[in-house]
């Protein structure tokens, strides 16, 4: 039930159309972080809020909306957006991922692969893939107008140096279409590969840091490498206990005092979907 | 002002913005694909389409530049009434409005700051039709190659070659848009 005493998607008009011009123009730079005046939300900062207000700005009454968190739907922070934009805008539902319009997502891409028509929005802390290097926002500015990227490859040199191969697992920073080099979020470096050449229309929301960038459909994006020390999408080398699945992100879970642990999909929806389905892993009850 | 300019506005603006905003967002991520809008009815010679995405991205915090024939009384009144948007010289424009003769020559508008490529206007051009045959179009947003009929060719080619500087185009005409950016690299396509 839409509750009538806000505007629809909780954004007034205005605001909208303000976020909508930095996603256009985030759209036609890719890769580049647009400054835009990101409003107070309803939730504290960290839990979404750039994410929250680029997903209000696109939705639509028809849309059908998905919210994950670590690639889950049923986590404390998807939960609690969920029901904001049903209350505020009315919008159905839904936890699949392919039946999803818009998709807005905390630190996973989705395990299934996303189709033209859809959108996926990432909440973003940390938007500067250069800030722990140069905390200077002035410094960064400059470094991104004169594409002088060269620090962000010491960083990830001292990572072999120091520790035999590219130790960064996550927000692996990428530079998109040969230009902007971008920070994709705190995702994990295996889902990386799914940022480029994807069909979906793909935003990002930084609220504290009141910054938009975007990366359009069939976009090139590359993880940045060296020759001799390539990139590798890594996981844990394992396969999921409850569905089996060898191809997915898994999250580690500790299950006794004793040292025991399984490995379950990060992807709820992925993992239901494949035991609907049948499938069977290590710790699958019995009789289902 | 006269009467007429009143009208034309949105009558639902928070559904009705919502829905030009979204065929615009398709419009622009994928340049070259030709997507239907509605609700906005402006004066001549504005279309359902230039008038509804004025409507869904102008405001009073964005200085619209009216070229040639969009140029009149009844337009200006209508952007005021409805949008509020002080009407600037190009130099000035984050929008401008007009068909494609009306807005050359291209470096009137400001391409974005270097530092700040965002700044960067956006033309709305009023044509009258939109086709998916001529020229060719590839880059972001473009999973092989896209075909518009385009006004011109090297003028788009001059502007991509500022990258990541340069104007971005919205095309409408009737009621439909479509849309190529300072990324879309163009190329002259044989008849077919």
């Amino acid at each position: 039930m839409t509750d009538q005493a806000y505007n629809f998607a909780y954004l007034d008009e205005q605001t909208k159309r303000m976020i909508r011009r930095a996603i256009l123009k985030g759209l036609a730079v890719p890769g580049y972080q647009v400054p835009f005046a990101s409003r107070e939300m309803p939730m504290p900062y960290g839990w979404g809020t750039g994410g929250v207000q680029v997903t209000a700005a696109c939705l639509t009454p028809e849309d059908v909306l998905k919210v994950i968190d670590q690639g889950a739907d049923d986590t404390t922070n998807a939960v609690s957006i969920r029901k904001f934009f049903q209350r505020t805008a009315g919008v159905r539902v839904t936890e699949r991922t392919a039946e999803a319009s818009v998709i807005q997502t905390r630190h996973r891409i989705p395990e299934a692969p996303l189709r033209e028509g859809q959108i996926l929005v990432y909440q973003v802390p940390i938007p500067e893939p250069l800030r722990f290097l140069e905390p200077r926002e002035a410094e960064t500015r400059k470094m991104h107008e004169l594409e002088e990227y060269g620090l962000m490859h010491v960083k990830l040199y001292e990572d072999i140096a120091r520790h035999g191969e590219i130790a960064t697992s996550y927000a692996y920073p990428v530079k998109v279409e040969g230009r902007y080099v971008m920070d994709p979020s705190p995702i994990p470096k295996f889902d990386n590969p799914k940022l480029g050449d994807c069909p979906a229309i793909q935003l990002f929301g930084a609220g504290r840091e009141q910054r938009i960038y975007a990366v359009p459909p069939y976009t090139k994006v590359e993880s940045l490498d060296f020759e001799d020390h390539p990139f590798v999408a890594s996981k844990a080398p394992h396969d999921c206990d409850l569905c089996g699945a060898g191809e997915s992100y898994l999250d580690e879970v500790i299950i006794d005092d004793a040292g025991g642990r399984m490995f379950v999909c990060s992807d709820t929806d992925f993992c239901s979907g494949r035991q609907a389905a049948g499938h069977r892993g290590r710790f699958s009850p019995e009789g289902m | 002002m006269t009467g007429n300019a009143l009208g034309g506005g949105f009558s639902n603006p928070p559904e009705q913005s919502a829905r030009a905003f979204r065929a615009v967002l398709e419009a622009v991520s994928r340049p070259g694909t030709i997507w239907a809008v509605e609700g906005a009815a402006p004066p001549a010679p504005l279309s359902v389409a230039a008038g509804t995405v004025l409507l869904t991205l102008a405001d009073g915090t964005t200085p619209v530049h009216l070229a040639g024939g969009a140029d009149c009384q009844p337009v200006r009144d209508w952007i005021t009434f409805h949008i509020g948007a002080p009407l600037v010289d190009a130099r000035q424009a984050m929008f401008a409005l007009g068909r494609w003769p009306d807005l050359l020559p291209l470096e009137r508008f400001h391409p974005g700051d270097p530092d700040y490529p965002d700044r960067a206007a956006t033309l709305i051009i009023l044509t009258e039709d939109l086709a998916n045959a001529g020229a060719k179009l590839t880059g972001p947003g473009i999973a092989q190659a896209a075909h518009l009929s385009l006004p011109d060719i090297t003028a788009f080619q001059r502007n991509a070659a500022q990258f990541p500087l340069g104007l971005d185009f919205i095309f409408t005409a009737g009621d439909r848009v479509a849309a190529m950016l300072r990324s879309t690299k163009v190329e002259d396509a044989p008849c077919m």
